[in-house]
């Protein structure tokens, strides 16, 4: 979890989105996302949480699957 | 990025105005060996930046090639201007009836292009403006249209001349008025221009400097005087602190840091947007302070640029407190910033309520900015405080009131 920000994901729902979880790697405009255990997953990279720039496209592709969190509000 | 006199008049050259002839050489018999080839009496003068090398003992007059191989080397190996000497030039001596004094520069005050001149030229512009200011003439310049012969003519006009030296006058003003824009010089400056017997005009010496952000830009030039990428050209040998800050910058293209200058101070500085670093950094001078450094930090930087940029100014040995302030950012998220700085003190094992004096980065998501700032008890302010009474703040804490 990073300092300022935290991205969690539901493996459940990312999974049964038709390539979803490549769309995820795809918008994130900081490299959040990283591929997971297998094609229809994604790892979630802490070093570069705290990079959010709360542009909300990886929301916008999943609004069940991702939830970002400003942990200073 | 300054030019060496044989660089600035080189360019002089290649735009029309005659300077006398020369050899650049680096060792007494290459100079002995220039001199017979000139034939005459020469003048020696070492190549480094900075001004009264003459006073300092860096240009010799020398009678023949014997006379001009001694001046060299009591100068080469010497400092001239805080440089070590390992080159000069062999200049052919050209006697003046009249030393004028020409520069091409920015009016800051006029937000405009000006020339400046003088007829008590060989001295420095300013010194001459203080003793005689009557001495000196100005002509400010159009920022977007072409330069104007007519301007150049006005000014010859002014310092005395007519018939054809104004019109010699006005073709060297116009000259360098043009060179100056062309290369994206801060200033283009014949500081001795000859008036010869024989009506030509000379230039006896030259000093140009290239706007840093401008090197990229004018790689032309750059390359035809065969400077490599490796020759910075600061005033000093870039320091440790200096090269990091490089190496954190290139490392990561989000946003920029730059300049990164080290100085000897306690006050570490992280600064910057739109003249706000200078501003800052003047106004911390100004109030008693002593800054550590000068880093500008902008163009939307990372988190992680920010953060690396607080470790490294809070690596400096004197440095326990820094200050964060900025000009209004438009392009820069401040909340960013705050996270990148606050991460960098916490790192290092300090508390960013004590260690962050202030943070004065209003713009750009600075509602998220004060919601971080809060949360950690760091002294936020918004643009309603201006960048001086944010650096009193700031001086205060880290000198007592």
């Amino acid at each position: 979890m990073g300092m300022f920000i935290s991205v969690e994901t539901d493996d459940t729902v990312i999974r049964k989105g038709n390539g979803l979880a490549k769309r995820l790697i795809e918008v994130c405009p900081v490299n959040i996302f990283a591929a997971g255990t297998d094609a229809n997953s994604v790892a979630v990279v802490e070093d570069n949480v705290d990079e959010c720039t709360l542009c909300d496209l990886c929301t916008q592709a999943s609004p069940d699957g991702v939830r970002v969190v400003k942990l200073y509000d | 990025m300054h030019f060496y006199e044989f660089e600035a008049k080189r360019i002089l050259a290649k735009h029309g105005v005659a300077v006398p002839k020369g050899k650049l050489v680096g060792s007494a018999a290459e100079a002995a060996s220039a001199a017979q080839e000139l034939g005459g009496d020469v003048y020696v003068k070492a190549q480094v930046f900075g001004r009264n090398r003459g006073k300092a003992g860096g240009i010799k007059e020398a009678s023949g090639a014997a006379d001009a191989g001694k001046a060299a080397a009591a100068i080469i190996g010497t400092e001239i201007c805080g440089a070590k000497v390992d080159r000069v030039l062999v200049e052919e001596k050209i006697a003046a009836e009249t030393l004028f004094a020409i520069n091409a520069t920015y009016d800051a005050a006029a937000k405009r292009p000006v020339l400046v001149a003088t007829d008590a030229g060989g001295k420095d512009l300013d010194d001459v403006n203080d003793e005689t200011p009557e001495r000196v003439k100005r002509r400010h310049l159009s920022l977007l249209g072409p330069v104007l012969p007519y301007r150049s003519k006005e000014l010859a006009h002014d310092l005395g001349l007519s018939g054809s030296g104004l019109n010699r006058m006005t073709g060297v003003v116009t000259r360098l008025a043009e060179i100056c824009r062309q290369y994206d010089l801060t200033h283009a400056e014949v500081n001795a221009l000859a008036l010869t017997s024989d009506g030509r005009l000379v230039a006896l010496d030259a000093h140009m400097e290239l706007e840093a952000e401008g090197r990229y830009r004018q790689k032309g030039i750059v390359e035809e005087l065969g400077i490599t990428d490796a020759d910075t050209r600061g005033a000093r040998a870039p320091t440790e602190w200096e090269l990091e800050a490089i190496r954190i910058d290139e490392e990561d293209p989000r946003g920029l840091i730059g300049p990164a200058v080290d100085f000897d101070g306690d006050m570490g500085l992280v600064i910057g947007a739109g003249g706000g670093s200078i501003t800052t950094f003047d106004a911390v001078k100004r109030l008693g302070g002593n800054p550590a450094n000068y880093a500008a930090l902008g163009g939307n930087p990372s988190v992680d640029k920010a953060r690396r940029l607080t470790k490294l100014v809070l690596s400096k040995p004197k440095v326990n407190k820094i200050c964060v302030i900025s000009n209004v950012v438009s392009n820069t998220r401040a909340d960013l910033v705050a996270r990148g700085v606050i991460k960098g003190v916490l790192e290092l094992g300090l508390d960013p309520a004590e260690t962050i004096t202030i943070f004065r980065v209003p713009g750009a998501w600075e509602a998220d900015a004060a919601k971080i700032l809060k949360k950690y008890n760091i002294d936020y302010c918004d643009r309603t405080v201006s960048i001086s009474e944010a650096a009193r703040r700031a001086v205060a804490k880290v000198y007592g009131e």
